[in-house]
């Protein structure tokens, strides 16, 4: 195709991206450095016969005129990402001198907002990854054994939890584990401990919301292992059998190792996908316990104080870590396209 | 068909049969219930006194005269004018899924077409895009919407969601019309078509299974998205996810969650019927990135 065909081809949906996705990146690292224009502070010395006295009012034109001409706010550099609300560089150190011992210094740091978040992030993402992984693995494994009329329905009760918008599959599950509600009750009738509130601790309420983005996003797993498994050679299962492998081993061995390409990239698409974690927080009302990045975005945006320069900042620092996350993808990417060549 | 000698033990086969049950249940199991409960009032739904209330509704005979109740989804409905959220998501949907096939069809079988160097960078710029969470972007959408006086209406939330769209659908039809074989348009250039004539009169006919697909999973996006419909939405023109978290926002009074939970069902069933008629495109659409990638 000539460059210039494609030109024309490629130009809308180019131009969508560019101004909606390329620009608005560049617009949030630009206003992180900035912060909103504080207002114009006048002192006024007035002198009395009885003494002078200094007064301090604002000035509201110069404000104005102020805010109207650089729109963008004061410049402050890096200043933002290392306030109290992001990366608290200072209030960090001063933990890390004062605290003893380790567990001190991270229950100090887990007073501070981005590190609060950051922990509650990254355990979401590395323990409900590995754990949908293994359940879709075995959904798979035990739907491929099933007759092909029952295996449609399977999938189609499976494929529910998946596709439902995350906040209304999240607010189903938080109206069940409320205390009032059915499996609120029966975890309270089992723990024996009728005033057991899963809202109340942090631990439960991570493991709430872990459990959640399991129930949700195994199905997805499920149904690219299940469609793996249909490619899976059946020459080699049964020298594996003739050879004597149990049907552990033949799993462990023959079948797993099959799959692996395809358990790389639900890995790879699943971390990206949970260290956004927004939705089930909102849905669980679980900010008290639990807050991520994508939350603290949200939190600062909304309200009656918009708080863009703070939002920005976080958009940055996040941007940054689905960057570290992905990185892996893009080497893979790359030498894919290399060896093709 | 499995062999003899591949046939499992009685004892796995059932270890197996059960699991199925019990993942189907954990599956479809809260559906059930929400929506059973939906029709019940917010007493008999979230029982103090007892668990079963929720099925057999006892306070609701009692309020009611009858086991179930449209009352949860008459005050979602009409008196706090959820049906207005539903013809703003209907419009949103429609839109979205209309324009991001048009500009994505276009742009993703000019990608599948030029052998050039710089279609791989166009791909691995939009693979970065996607994998950006939509809610750092809004940050950057406020201050110009704001200026410009775009914020709060549909058509801007439209644009912005088909934008965002964009890099997902690109790879989905790129991938999908690299299976459609080159000779066919190209024949049709040495016939005389122009590039254009050729993708109108060659691949148009033959690229609806894919266009469907990708168009099952920008729907799919429009639907459930929460972070930017809530954030550039005015009050007046909430979509349905944005409207019940602002059912959540107006405390818990009673009757409000019951709102709630009938709004919520409503929203779910769209998305059932969805999966009903077009499961195999979806777990092709599922699978289709796994096997190229």
């Amino acid at each position: 195709m000539k460059h210039r065909t494609f030109f024309w081809f490629f130009l809308p949906t180019g131009l969508a991206m560019l101004l909606f996705i390329a620009l608005p990146i560049v617009s949030v690292a630009i206003q992180s450095v900035f912060t909103p224009h504080g207002a114009v502070i006048e002192t006024v010395k007035t002198c009395t016969p009885f003494g002078c006295k200094e007064e301090t009012t604002i000035n509201q034109d110069a404000t104005r005129e102020l805010r109207e001409s650089q729109p963008l706010g004061r410049f402050v550099g890096t200043g933002i990402y290392f306030d109290r609300g992001h990366l608290a560089v200072q209030e960090v150190g001063e933990a890390w001198q004062t605290s003893q011992g380790l567990g001190d210094f991270a229950a100090k740091l887990g007073n501070l907002p981005f590190y609060r978040a950051m922990a509650f992030t990254l355990t979401f993402t590395f323990v409900a990854t590995p754990m949908l992984i293994v359940l879709g693995l075995f959904i798979a494994l035990a739907v491929n054994t099933l007759s092909q009329r029952i295996k449609g329905l399977v999938i189609f009760f499976s494929l529910l939890p998946f596709t439902v918008t995350p906040l209304i599959g999240s607010l189903i599950l938080f109206w069940m584990i409320d205390s009032r509600g059915i499996l609120g009750t029966a975890i309270q009738w089992m723990a024996d401990d009728p005033g057991l509130s899963l809202k109340a601790s942090t631990s439960l309420t991570w493991i709430m919301l872990i459990v959640y983005q399991v129930w949700h996003a195994a199905p997805f797993a499920f149904v690219v292992f299940y469609a793996g498994l249909q490619t899976l050679p059946q020459d080699q299962l049964e020298s594996a059998q003739i050879d004597g492998a149990t049907r552990w081993q033949q799993v462990r061995y023959v079948v797993v190792p099959h799959l692996m390409p395809l358990v790389t990239f639900v890995a790879l698409i699943m971390l990206m996908d949970n260290f956004r974690v927004f939705e089930p927080i909102v849905g669980f009302n679980a900010s008290a316990h639990a807050t991520s990045l994508s939350w603290i975005i949200f939190n600062d945006l909304g309200g009656e104080t918009r708080q863009l320069s703070a939002a920005s900042a976080t958009s940055v620092l996040t941007i940054i870590g689905v960057a570290i996350l992905l990185s892996p993808v893009l080497v893979r990417t790359w030498r894919d396209f290399r060896s093709k060549k | 068909m499995v062999s003899r000698a591949r046939r499992a033990p009685a004892s796995l086969r059932f270890a197996t049969s059960a699991f199925v049950v019990i993942w189907i249940v954990i599956a479809a199991f809260p559906f059930l219930w929400t929506l059973w409960g939906s029709f019940k009032v917010e007493l008999d739904f979230f029982s103090i006194a007892d668990w079963t209330n929720a099925l057999t509704g006892p306070k609701t005979l009692d309020t009611y005269g009858s086991r179930f109740t449209l009352a949860g989804y008459e005050g979602a409905w009409l008196k706090e004018e959820f049906w207005r959220s539903a013809i703003n998501t209907v419009i949103v949907c429609f839109f979205v899924v209309i324009t991001s096939l048009t500009i994505g069809t276009l742009g993703g079988y000019a990608l599948s077409r030029s052998g050039y160097r710089y279609t791989f960078w166009l791909l691995i710029a939009a693979l970065i895009f996607r994998a950006m969470p939509p809610i750092t972007l809004v940050a950057g959408y406020l201050l110009p919407f704001f200026e410009w006086n775009l914020w709060g209406r549909l058509s801007t939330t439209v644009i912005v969601l088909v934008a965002i769209n964009q890099p997902f659908t690109l790879w989905m039809l790129h991938s999908f019309f690299q299976s459609i074989p080159k000779e066919l348009d190209e024949s049709a250039k040495v016939d005389g078509c122009t590039q254009f004539q050729a993708f109108r009169n060659v691949i148009i006919p033959v690229m609806w299974p894919g266009v469907i697909t990708t168009g099952l999973f920008s729907f799919l996006l429009a639907y459930n998205d929460f972070a930017v419909t809530s954030m550039l939405l005015s009050d007046d023109n909430r979509t349905m996810v944005p409207k019940i978290a602002a059912f959540l926002g107006t405390t818990y009074t009673e009757g409000n969650v019951m709102f709630a939970v009938s709004a919520a069902i409503s929203a779910t069933v769209p998305l059932f019927i969805l999966v009903m008629f077009f499961q195999r495109q979806i777990v092709s659409g599922l699978t289709a990135g796994a096997v190229k990638g």
